[in-house]
């Protein structure tokens, strides 16, 4: 097998702490352990999302009641908020850092930085991760890129408020806007920090599936959550040093006074020396990035999702193999894609034509996805563990924002629908609220096995109802503020007669994400409390296949005492018929299920083929065996 | 498990006091407040205000689900202590629950559909708007089709296939032809979407210009916060400008050594003769903006150092719009759809779309860009040539021009 066989030199070492003493320090913060690091990454992505809850909560009031004063704005905000309403500068500010943050923060660091870290080496049964120091420094660069990023919120200026995508010259003008000064660069020290942190953990995510698997666990018995983390951290180092290129160009643009975005600008009366760039440049670059990075969101969560769905369907998943080639179809094609973000920002039409094409072509691996998730629930047996309800939930989501992608992937509908209402409906459907629900599955379905300790369900249940219906009754209406012409990153809807009538709209969607944002705090009381109060999980509570619940429930540093298991099959042997029970682990033989093995199980091992039909004829079938 | 050992628990016991306390707060809060009202009527508007208010509300919820999960885990124990089989069957009330979002769901989508669906622009005022309308329809009856049968079936199987003990999931790990089939199928959908919008897009971006029939020139300039809008004059052609011209009176930096600058004229909102092809010349002097004009389904970014066009052909007049959406106030606008700054949501400006004559009469009453102080500035002749020697002082112009380019390049 491809396996290289690095995992039992330091067994015992690790088994039983021998070779260091853990002190609070190197245990809970300067961790090497892959699953600490992994809940390092979670906790910090949780704490970024209730920030950008909260800043979205913000914007959302503005917009709900334009010309209503709020004093407790103003008791937070100070100056951002004179007389309890948002200025427009700091309106734009909240909907950048909102961005920004669910975006890198958020959907990346802390979904693939949580799952990636706590599942690679316990799926795939390795002792750690290839290096577990740059793992360590992967997390500590990601929280100072965090801390850099919220420390913008305390200068005189205020923070970075081009839009998430900063484009320039409004990002890189500071007499354009406030934010562009020295939130700006604080904006973009804090991204290169974030890029450096991502790059560390994905080289190492690669790495590690690449080089220590255990014993038996060829590429094709990884579970779907090893190939969406192994994919989508090739996605992430090949997209994200381009962005870091772009980056320090712009860092150039704004301090040394080169011209690689900026030509032919007057502010005011005012004309700027620069001459020759091109702020194109700059969309090119970031979107390099930019349309890999929706895919690095939202494949990790399709990976989640089509464990959780298996699992608790108790059914295999439908089509694994098409469901690694989608996966890799999606890689491949989303780095030519990119351009359907600049269908209309003056890029020659030519590449407009080439780049719708791209683009609705990876609209057919998606599809077979989504199919692939209905055919495994198709006559499954499902268990509606909260995990469960939140991968449903991402399917819908999945499928409700997927579809509307159809509209904006094609350049001439893309005329009037870009920068409006709609893409903002779209892409919080398809890539916010389903990778987000990605997330809560993983959360919910690995809780016990990062903490020990089993989630409230009940909680888990009114808070997957309460958040599925309200982010429905948020991003659905918004739809056809699109359709009506309505842009977006508007702060008042009052300087245009047609927008009026979506003003009750705007309250009602506002009311929604409250009711959204507050369901948040089952998630979070259910959390924190269930860290410490929560029943003591029993060893494999949802009956699943893979290796990581093989593991003990006690944290151990190398995970498995003695030595690491071996892997004999597939993760999905659900409700396999002849077998007693419906699960078989990957770590179980095929010798000891002669009763449920089928032909095509030994891929064609004829040693293995022969002993099977010995004992078949030995054992004559009583029963169908499907 | 009986209810009394339910009462010793501490947690319940916290959970009463608590109940207790707000109850009477509550009751003393209304006595107050009714007491209050009947002296005289207290002003709400700040208690509703108040971030206090709402923080009670929510922890009265909190308080409120906190009882009923007790209430659940009571009768729960209570089944468990009786020897009954556990009280709630939790996969049963969700698979309801998503049969019952199914419906609820579908009719909101249909609700949205025929009422937010009937708030939204009106039909298309451009010749290729019509083309993109027509391509939306398709697409959207495409997508609504996908949209409501995969959900049907997947809301429909998490009902059907709800956990049962006695039940064992079916074995199914793969089928090639379906796979084959669920790939093909969308691609080949996807193949009409792709080539409809190509050749729409094509048709929009690529136009051969008939050299008798040149469409009417328009430049629109933007900058935070407002549009500028430059029309042609008798020549025909929008003139050079060069941003290292800008000044306080010369404001889009007009370079009035081209001769086709001179006759260039400003106007306060951009009007349109109905069924003549416009080219839209776009530029931006600061930021990225973008020139969105909804109603003829018109949007292009306008970019500092480039120039980016867009050609089309308004197809209704202002009038006839005002008709068709039963709307005496109607207007057409142009807007800023690219975030810009602290202005971005009001940089509008109104267009109106007239018959070739309005067009002709309101053209006549635009100023030139052109004045006397740019004149000097310019060394141009001061004292403004007639109308009719207009041909002449082109031709003198023209050699000015040639000298002050020299002189510039010194």
């Amino acid at each position: 097998m491809s396996t290289i066989a690095l995992h039992d030199e330091h067994t015992h070492d690790h088994a039983d702490h021998g070779h260091h003493k853990e002190t609070l320090i190197s245990k809970y913060i300067f961790s090497m352990d892959h699953k600490m690091i992994g809940k390092q990454f979670l906790i910090t992505g949780i704490i970024m999302a209730v920030i950008a809850m909260g800043l979205s909560i913000l914007f959302r009031i503005q917009l709900a009641w334009p010309e209503t004063n709020f004093p407790f704005l103003e008791t937070f905000l100070g100056k951002w908020a004179e007389g309890g309403r948002i200025k427009p500068d700091f309106y734009l500010a909240l909907v950048t850092i909102h961005g920004t943050i669910m975006v890198f923060f958020v959907l990346t660091a802390g979904l693939s930085g949580t799952f990636s870290n706590l599942l690679i080496p316990l799926q795939i049964g390795a002792r750690d991760m290839a290096s577990p120091f740059l793992n360590m420094l992967s997390y500590w660069f990601f929280f100072m890129a965090c801390v850099i990023m919220m420390s913008s919120f305390f200068i005189q200026t205020g923070p970075a408020s081009g839009g998430w995508t900063v484009y320039p010259p409004l990002s890189i003008v500071a007499k354009a806007m406030p934010g562009s000064g020295l939130g700006m660069t604080l904006w973009l020290v804090s991204m290169v920090l974030f890029v450096a942190s991502s790059l560390m953990g994905g080289i190492n995510y690669v790495s590690t599936i690449l080089n220590m698997r255990t014993k038996g666990m060829d590429l094709w018995k990884m579970p779907l959550t090893i190939w969406a983390f192994f994919l989508t951290a090739i996605l992430g180092i090949l997209s994200f040093p381009v962005l870091v290129a772009g980056v320090v160009l712009m860092v150039f643009d704004r301090s040394v006074g080169t011209s690689f975005y900026l030509s032919d600008i007057v502010i005011g009366t005012d004309i700027l020396p620069n001459e020759g760039g091109s702020p194109i440049l700059w969309q090119h670059l970031f979107w390099f990035l930019g349309h890999p990075e929706v895919y690095i969101v939202i494949m990790p969560a399709l990976g989640i999702s089509s464990e959780v769905i298996s699992v608790n369907s108790r059914k295999p998943i439908f089509g694994y193999h098409a469901m690694v080639y989608s996966l890799i179809g999606i890689t491949v094609l989303s780095f030519i894609v990119w351009g359907h973000h600049m269908f209309v920002t003056g890029m020659n039409p030519l590449l407009g034509g080439v780049f719708m094409i791209t683009t609705l072509i990876i609209a057919v691996p998606s599809a077979v996805k989504t199919f692939n998730y209905l055919a495994t629930l198709w006559r499954g047996n499902i268990r509606f563990t909260p995990a469960m309800l939140f991968a449903i939930g991402l399917v819908s989501f999945f499928i409700s924002g997927g579809l509307t992608g159809l509209f904006l992937g094609n350049a001439s509908l893309d005329i009037n629908l870009h920068d409006t209402y709609f893409v903002v409906a779209h892409f919080h459907l398809v890539m916010g609220s389903a990778a987000i629900f990605g997330m809560l599955a993983g959360v919910y379905h690995w809780f016990p096995r990062m903490f020990g300790k089993m989630m409230n369900a009940k909680l888990g249940y009114l808070h997957f109802w309460l958040t599925f219906i309200a982010a429905y009754l948020v991003f659905f209406p918004l739809h056809f503020l699109g359709l009506d012409g309505v842009p977006r990153r508007y702060y008042a809807f009052t300087e245009f007669e047609f927008m009026k009538k979506w003003l009750t709209v705007n309250v009602f969607v506002t009311w929604a994400a409250i009711m959204a944002a507050l369901a948040q705090v089952a998630f979070l009381f259910n959390f924190f409390y269930s860290i410490f109060k929560g029943k003591v999980a029993p060893q494999n509570p949802w009956e699943a296949n893979t290796l990581e619940w093989t593991a003990p429930v006690e944290h151990i540093h190398g995970n498995w005492p003695g030595e690491i298991p071996t892997v004999y099959r597939w993760p999905y042997d659900y409700s396999k018929p002849g077998h007693d029970v419906d699960f078989i682990p990957q770590t179980v033989p095929f010798s000891e299920t002669m009763s449920s093995n089928l032909p095509h199980d030994f891929e064609g091992n004829e040693v293995a083929e022969r002993i099977q039909q010995d004992w078949e004829k030995a054992n004559p079938v009583t029963e169908n065996k499907g | 498990m009986s209810l009394r050992k339910f009462i010793t628990n501490k947690t319940t016991a916290a959970l009463a006091v608590l109940l207790t306390v707000f109850a009477s707060t509550s009751a003393l809060a209304q006595e107050a407040a009714a007491g209050a009202a009947a002296a005289t009527k207290v002003d709400m508007g700040e208690v509703y205000k108040s971030v206090i208010f709402y923080v009670l509300i929510f922890l009265a919820i909190c308080l409120f689900i906190a009882i009923i999960g007790k209430a659940i885990r009571v009768y729960e124990l209570s089944r468990e202590a009786q020897g009954k089989p556990v009280g709630i069957n939790w996969n049963r009330v969700h698979a309801s629950l998503f049969a019952l979002f199914l419906v609820l769901g579908l009719y909101g989508v249909y609700w949205e559909y025929t009422v937010h669906g009937s708030m939204l622009l009106p039909d298309a005022a451009s010749e290729h708007g019509k083309k993109i309308d027509q391509m939306f329809n398709i697409t959207l009856i495409i997508t609504t089709i996908v949209f409501i049968a995969t959900h049907i079936l997947l809301f429909g199987f998490a009902y059907i296939y709800k956990y049962s003990a006695k039940r064992k999931a079916y074995y199914y790990p793969h089928n090639n032809t379906i796979e084959k089939i669920w790939t093909i199928v969308p691609a080949l959908v996807l193949t009409v979407l792709v080539l409809m919008g190509f050749l729409t897009w094509r048709s929009i971006f690529f136009k051969v210009e008939d050299p008798n029939n040149k469409p009417l020139q328009i430049e629109i300039t933007s900058e935070q916060f407002k549009w500028s809008i430059r029309y042609p004059g008798a020549d025909g052609i929008v003139g050079t400008k060069n941003y290292k011209l800008t000044t306080a009176t010369n404001t889009l930096g007009i370079d009035f050594k081209d001769i086709n600058s001179r006759d260039d004229e400003m106007a306060d909102e951009l009007v349109l003769p109905v069924n003549k092809a416009v080219k839209l010349i776009l530029t931006s002097k600061d930021v990225i903006h973008s020139f969105y004009m909804p109603h003829f389904r018109v949007q292009l970014n306008t970019v500092p150092g480039m120039r980016t066009f867009f050609e089309f052909t308004p197809t209704k007049t202002t009038a006839e719009m005002q008709q068709e959406t039963n709307d005496p106030n109607f207007k057409y606008l142009f807007y800023c759809a690219k975030i810009c700054g602290s202005g971005h949501y009001n940089m509008q400006k109104v267009v109106r779309v007239v018959s070739d004559a309005e067009y002709k009469t309101w053209l006549a009453e635009q100023k030139t860009y052109l004045n006397d102080d740019l004149r000097k500035q310019f060394n141009l002749p001061v004292a403004p040539a007639p109308v009719k020697a207009e041909a002449d002082s082109t031709a003198t112009d023209s050699a000015a021009v040639k000298t002050n380019q020299m002189a510039l390049n010194k």
